[in-house]
Order: structure tokens, then sequence, then C-alpha cells
């Protein structure tokens, strides 16, 4: 019997007020799948991706998810971290929190990973936005999580850091599933397993 | 109930630790109670007697923590961390319990200078007194809290946190004046314990929903 798909939704809706994000949403993505969600600004990625994470609630429709908060990861458009502490501190709270196993190990090697170990007691106020994405990413993983949901990865993100999330996404891929909101697919496209095209509105 | 405990735990070290650091509220909070404490000693005749003075001491204990309380969240509101938090596998509740605790630390550091002030400018101060102060702190923090993150997901977040927590401290004056000057100090302390839980359990219950749509 095929495994039933860890993400339904079924005729999604969200507003804000008066203004409609978007309407009649429907799709699936099964486990270890990778859904690309494209459109123009606006169209309601951010918030297609904050409906599946749980930070918002669809105005109309229904959406399963089939993990609960500790099987989820999420970057966000901001990185959702502790300017004033250091990464490392930062890494260490959220760890605590996810109950992470052999905690401080799996942090030394995202952030090695990373290339932020160098930095790792530096605060994050002092990173540049490529570093402070990174550090985004890691905190994300940290508990490997079973859906990881990206808002804009590459964003901010040089060259060889964006190599560096293709990598780590296309090592993640068929194990994790992942749903990722961007304006560059093709660099997805190695693994990428189903598309959602969002209009304008 | 560990892991709980211990997310507590931790998040109550962060808000520490970011204090230490940046040293923005508590700084603020005592120069703030040692200035109002010395205007009030030079507006207050000489001649009323102590018991005015007690409820002075209330009204600059309520507004310190109200300057500490509008910082409360400052740090959450920036990047997001706020919901990383929510995201995170622990009970919402235990967010608003480790900002309670860390707000309790500053309001109690405030104290710490303010009581001595007090005594020294005004009255002296007796264990009913003391334990009113103790009692009326921890309301205020756990009321706080909440409404300083109902406050904090606002646009007018500086006016609506005074507007809401106000009212709600006016039977933690009532209690903390009641136990200071009062024949009856222990009625009056038993109101501050009841207002403590009953508050505490509400705003523990009620934070889900502050954060969350």
């Amino acid at each position: 019997m095929a495994e039933a798909p860890l993400v339904v939704a079924r005729g999604l809706e969200r507003r804000y007020g008066a203004r409609r994000v978007f309407r009649d949403l429907s799709f699936e993505l099964d486990r270890g799948g990778a859904l690309v969600v494209t459109g123009p600004n606006g169209s309601g990625k951010t918030t297609l991706l904050r409906l599946l994470v749980g930070l918002a609630v669809p105005s109309r429709g229904t959406l399963e998810v089939g993990v609960d908060r500790a099987g989820l990861g999420f970057v966000g458009h901001e990185p959702l971290v502790y300017r004033e502490l250091t990464a490392l501190e930062n890494l260490d709270l959220f760890g605590r929190l996810y109950r992470v196993p052999e905690r401080r190990e799996r942090i030394g090697m995202l952030l090695e990973r990373f290339g932020l170990w160098d930095a790792r007691g530096e605060r994050v106020s002092a990173f540049s936005r490529g570093m402070t994405q990174r550090l985004a990413l890691c905190r994300a993983l940290l508990h490997e999580p079973a859906l990881l949901v990206l808002d804009e990865p590459h964003s901010a993100l040089d060259e060889q850091g964006a190599q560096l999330v293709d990598q780590e996404l296309a090592e993640l891929a068929g194990g994790t599933t992942i749903v990722v909101a961007t304006h560059e697919p093709a660099r997805l496209d190695a693994f990428a397993t189903s598309r959602l095209a969002l209009g304008a509105t | 109930m560990t892991g709980y405990l211990a997310a507590v735990a931790a998040l109550a070290r962060k808000d520490l630790r970011l204090e230490l650091r940046a040293r923005d509220t508590l700084p603020a909070m005592l120069l703030f109670v040692l200035a109002t404490l010395v205007v009030f000693h030079f507006a207050l005749p000489a001649d009323v007697g102590d018991d005015p003075a007690y409820g002075l001491l209330w009204v600059a204990l309520v507004f310190t923590s109200l300057l500490g309380l509008a910082r409360a969240w400052v740090p959450e509101r920036e990047a997001g961390a706020l919901d990383g938090l929510v995201l995170a596998p622990t009970d919402r509740s235990a967010i608003w319990l480790g900002k309670t605790i860390a707000s309790l630390a500053f309001l109690g550091a405030a104290e710490v200078v303010a009581l001595p002030a007090f005594v020294l400018f005004f009255a002296p101060l007796d264990a009913h007194a003391l334990a009113g102060v103790v009692l009326a702190s921890v309301g205020i923090c756990a009321v706080g809290s909440l409404v300083s993150a109902m406050a904090a997901a606002s646009r007018g977040r500086e006016v609506l946190l005074p507007l809401i927590f106000l009212p709600l401290a006016i039977p933690i004056i009532v209690g903390g004046v009641g136990a200071s000057i009062s024949e009856e100090p222990a009625k009056f302390l038993a109101f501050l314990g009841l207002y403590d839980a009953v508050f505490a359990i509400l705003s523990w219950a009620a934070f889900e929903y502050v954060v969350t749509e």
C-alpha cells in the first residue's frame, strides 16, 4: 500500500483583511519529495510556507501536515535567531528547546559544514547577511527535521554560499521532505519532484 | 516535566545573558526607581506621616516594572526570534514562564536598590511589607509578561502596554499598600497570594493564544 502524502492541501485560501493572497490552492507532497514553489512577489509564497509550518492558519480550506513541530525545520525571511547572542549560544538555545541528542557535536558539525566555526563566538549582529542566512540554515537543520521548509534560502548568499545550500539540499533530498520557495527554481532541478507556481493576485 | 523545566531555564538564562550583555533594561529601571523616590521625597510634605509614603513606594515599583516590561520582548521582535521559539516543540507556556522569571530577576534587582532607598528617605519596612513586595512582584511579572507579549505583537505597543497593565495592577497596589499599613496585613498578603495564583494560571494558559494566530 502506498504511503500517505506528508502534506495535503485542499482548497486553501488565505486573506489579510480584504486582500486575498491566494485561493483554491490544492496540492500534495509525498514523504521524501521536494516541492519548489515559485511566483512573483506578493503571490503568497511566504504566506503558504508560514501556513505549512503552523505560523499562520488558512482562511478557508484544509491543510494536513503529517509531522509535529519537532519534525519541522523552517528558514523564513528573517533568521529567527537572537541578534545579541553568538552563533554558538543561539544554536545551543534552540538545541535545548528541540532536545537535540548529542547537541554539542551536532552544533559543531553544522557550524563546520556551513563555514561558521571560526565565527561561532561572534554575536549575530556582527554577521553579514550571508553569514546570518547560513546560521538560519544551521538552526533549521539542527534537529534533523522530517519536513524542511525554506523561504528563498539563496537570498543574501554569494555564489559559494548558494552552492553550499544546493549541495546540502541535494544530500537531504529523498530522505527529508523539502519545500522551497525560490526565484531561482533552476538551482533545484536536480532533486525537485514537484512544482507549484503561484500567480500574482 | 524535566524537559519543560529545562526549556524554561534555558529561556530565562538567555534573557539574563542578553541583559548582562546589552544592559538595556536593568540600569534604566534602577535609575528610574531611584529618581522617582528622590522626586517623591521632595514632593511629599514632611508632616503627612508615613502612610502616604507607602503608597508612593508602590507607585514607584509598578512604574519601574512597567519600564522593564516595555522592553521585555524587544529581543524576540528582532530577527523573528519569537517565531523561532513558537516553532520549537516545547510547550509555549515555557516561553512565558522563562520571560516571567527573567522579569522577576530584573524587578528584584531594582527592589534591592529601591527598598533601602525608601527606608533611607521615608519610613521603615517591616516583614509584612517585604512579603507584600515579594508577592506583588510575582503577580506584576506574571501578568506583565503576558500583557507585554500582547502589546509587542501590536502596532501601538507603547500605548497598549500601560493601558492594559495598569488596570490589572490595581489589585496588586491595593494588596501591597494594605500589607504595608494595615493592622491586618495577613489578609492583604493572602489576597496577593490569591491574585498571583489566579493570574499566573490564567497567563500560563492564555500565552499560547497570544503568540499564535
